[in-house]
């Protein structure tokens, strides 16, 4: 599958070079256990970053700390210019502006696909309820699944359920997009569904950071690669050097495990 | 003695029976009519041995009696209520009573407990320690004492009437509980309910309205401020087309008691906030599993999102909470309703009480006990069924 999806050619775009996520020395512990050691991360307007890594590797926690779901310990996060600290208010700013994915869709299962899709540009952007549904449908339209906007989470199969959840991310307009293994909770032959939308997100310039072991999503669509083990960004480069030339041990082992099996 | 002997003697001998009970069908049909034939032996020796000792004691069954005079007092009634009055009328204002206690404890309780078990969970250590403790000290403690205390409270620790504490002029705290004025009687008043009954209905028609016109234009329109407007000006309105009556109706003390004003008695008060604070422990545990029982990640999801935790947790936790949380709630509701019948211990009229008194009087213990079996079922059926209406309503359409 990855290799069918390396042949799509992407048209690698200009950058606009203005930053738009900067991590710098940031650490987190669980307990005794420092998951993140020292992350510096800085990530442009319209960049499209893919995350991997083992297991554990602490690739999840990262991309929480970006829209504060977790909380760092040492360091500074700031995104779009906002700083995340303790302050509230900052928080809920930055969230406004950062979609996410999640692993397991984790949509509301007790308001339909409309209504999961139009809460919160209601109760956060306070946009007239028919604005917001029409938006909605017009996202549910791009992800392809407009004709379910009536049922309940309940009556979709994964893929759909992933796609409702992309939609309703894109409802609040973010600025950036955190995916966290968006496709590793579905079957086989919905993974493609999914990916399909995220390409076609990745098209349309929207900030992506991916966390994922799609390589062939990887290399169709990613400006960046970055490699994460034990806590540590190890390495980061553009696909085409980070497939072909990883320049460490550790990014070589996970390459051969993952890409042969 | 005798139930054991005739029960036993319809038992079949052990393999004795030359059907084939290895049948298993054969066997449970045969069972089956065993335990039925054994019920209606004992049911048929109880009521005969029941109606041969009522004969003796001549005492006439059915419910006749209900037409005869009570010629008992009652502490407290929602409607006029004289010893001259009928058995049936007696239990009327028993039942409304143990209503009253019913409908006000549930909703309190609901309230309360809701509030506790969110404070169960909340971040800030010395609320959840505070809501735990209140949950676990209220819970271990039998509602009969906890009656008993309140019940002390009242009558043991503050002064007799005629030292009756005064916090605000003209509102008495007393051992016969407190008094406060009410406003004296007035044609204005009810047309002031009937104002308040227009006012909703009108807030509810500008809602729908301002929802309909904002789906359709965009336009916001500040139909709550509007509702509140109508809601509060339009009594207003009314009491000073009425020409704003201001007379109230003081206590004051006559005699060895209070006269006029409102009253709440020391075993109202008593009954109610015993069963409130007792039922209000187990609610709180109910809502607090209710949404412990929604997965972290709906939270997860709406903080992304940018919603911020007060919405999140009336627009996604609670909804989902419900469904979990309603049907033990059901069963807590029936709790507090029988529970109701302590108020026998304080002496607060509720049916049971009243009941007693009458059966007591009249001998007519079967006619008593069915009437109150019936009522209590009647009132669980009504909860349950209104309960599962509800369970029904919320549950989540699945695939
Ligand atoms: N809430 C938590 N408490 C303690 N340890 C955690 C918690 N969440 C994650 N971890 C640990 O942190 C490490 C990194 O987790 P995670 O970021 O989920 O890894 P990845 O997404 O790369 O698989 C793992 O070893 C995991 O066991
Ligand atoms: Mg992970």
């Amino acid at each position: 599958m990855s290799q069918a999806m390396s042949q799509g050619t992407k048209p690698k775009h200009t950058l606009s070079g203005e930053e738009i996520i900067r991590c710098t020395g940031v650490n987190k512990w669980y307990g005794e256990f420092h998951v993140l050691k020292n992350v510096n991360l800085s990530v442009q307007k319209g960049e499209r970053i893919v995350v991997c890594g083992p297991s554990g590797s602490g690739k999840s926690t990262m991309i929480r700390c970006l829209n504060r779901l977790e909380e760092h310990q040492k360091g500074t996060i700031v995104i779009d210019g906002i700083e995340l600290t303790n302050n509230l208010k900052n928080i809920e700013l930055v969230r406004r502006e950062v979609g996410m994915v999640f692993q397991h869709f984790n949509l509301f299962p007790h308001l339909t696909v409309l209504e999961n899709c139009t809460l919160a540009p209601i109760w956060v952007r306070k946009m007239p309820k028919a604005e917001a549904e029409e938006r909605a449908m017009s996202y549910l339209k791009r992800v392809r699944i407009a004709e379910q906007a009536k049922k309940y989470p309940g009556q979709l199969s994964g893929g759909q359920q992933q796609r409702v959840a992309i939609a309703r991310s894109l409802c609040m307009s973010p600025k950036v997009m955190l995916f966290d293994e968006p496709t590793s909770a579905l079957d086989p032959e919905m993974v493609k569904e999914v990916l399909d939308v995220m390409i076609g997100l990745a098209e349309d310039g929207m900030t992506m950071l991916c966390v994922t072991h799609e390589m062939g999503f990887a290399k169709s669509v990613a400006d960046r690669v970055i490699f994460m083990d034990r806590g540590e960004i190890v390495e980061q480069d553009t696909p085409d050097a980070f497939f072909s030339n990883p320049k460490s041990e550790r990014t070589r082992l996970f390459l051969s495990q993952i890409l042969n099996h | 003695m005798a139930t054991e002997t005739r029960t036993t003697q319809g038992a079949p001998p052990p393999g004795g029976v030359s059907f084939s009970l290895s049948d298993p069908t054969f066997r449970a049909i045969v069972y089956q009519i065993l335990v039925v034939g054994a019920v209606v032996l004992v049911g048929w020796f109880l009521i005969s041995n029941t109606l041969d000792n009522l004969a003796r004691r001549s005492i006439a069954t059915g419910y006749h009696f209900l037409e005869r005079e009570a010629a008992f007092g009652i502490g407290e009634s929602l409607i006029d209520y004289s010893p001259k009055d009928t058995y049936g009328r007696a239990f009327l204002v028993g039942v409304l009573n143990t209503l009253k206690v019913s409908i006000i404890g549930v909703i309190l309780a609901t309230i309360i407990g809701t509030i506790i078990g969110v404070a169960r969970l909340s971040s800030n250590w010395l609320i959840a320690k505070l809501a735990s403790t209140y949950v676990e000290i209220i819970r271990n403690i039998p509602p009969l004492l906890q009656l008993f205390f309140w019940y002390a409270l009242v009558s043991d620790g503050l002064p007799p009437v005629r030292q009756a504490l005064n916090p605000i002029p003209g509102v008495f705290l007393s051992q016969r509980g407190l008094r406060v004025p009410v406003p004296a009687p007035d044609p204005v008043w009810a047309n002031m309910g009937i104002a308040l009954l227009v006012a909703i209905v009108a807030a509810w028609g500008v809602s729908r309205w301002a929802r309909a016109r904002q789906a359709r234009t965009g336009q916001p329109f500040p139909a709550g401020w509007t509702g509140l407007g109508l809601i509060v000006g339009l009594p207003i309105l009314t009491w000073l087309a009425g020409g704003a009556p201001l007379a109230m109706d003081v206590p004051k003390l006559t005699g060895f008691n209070f006269t006029g004003g409102g009253a709440i008695s020391p075993e109202f008060f008593a009954i109610l906030t015993g069963l409130t604070l007792y039922t209000a422990a187990f609610i709180a545990e109910v809502v607090r599993s209710g949404i412990k029982a929604v997965n972290w990640g709906q939270t997860e999801a709406a903080r992304a999102l940018g919603l911020p935790s007060s919405p999140t947790l009336r627009l996604v936790i609670l909804p989902q909470a419900l469904r979990v949380i309603v049907p033990p709630l059901t069963s807590q509701y029936l709790n507090l309703t029988k529970n109701s019948s302590l108020a026998l211990a304080i002496g607060y009229p509720d049916l049971v009480s009243i009941a007693n008194t009458t059966l007591n009087q009249t001998g007519q213990a079967i006619e008593g006990v069915t009437m109150i079996m019936g009522t209590y079922l009647v009132i669980s059926l009504s909860i349950s069924i209104f309960m599962n209406w509800y369970n029904k309503r919320i549950a989540l359409v699945e695939r």
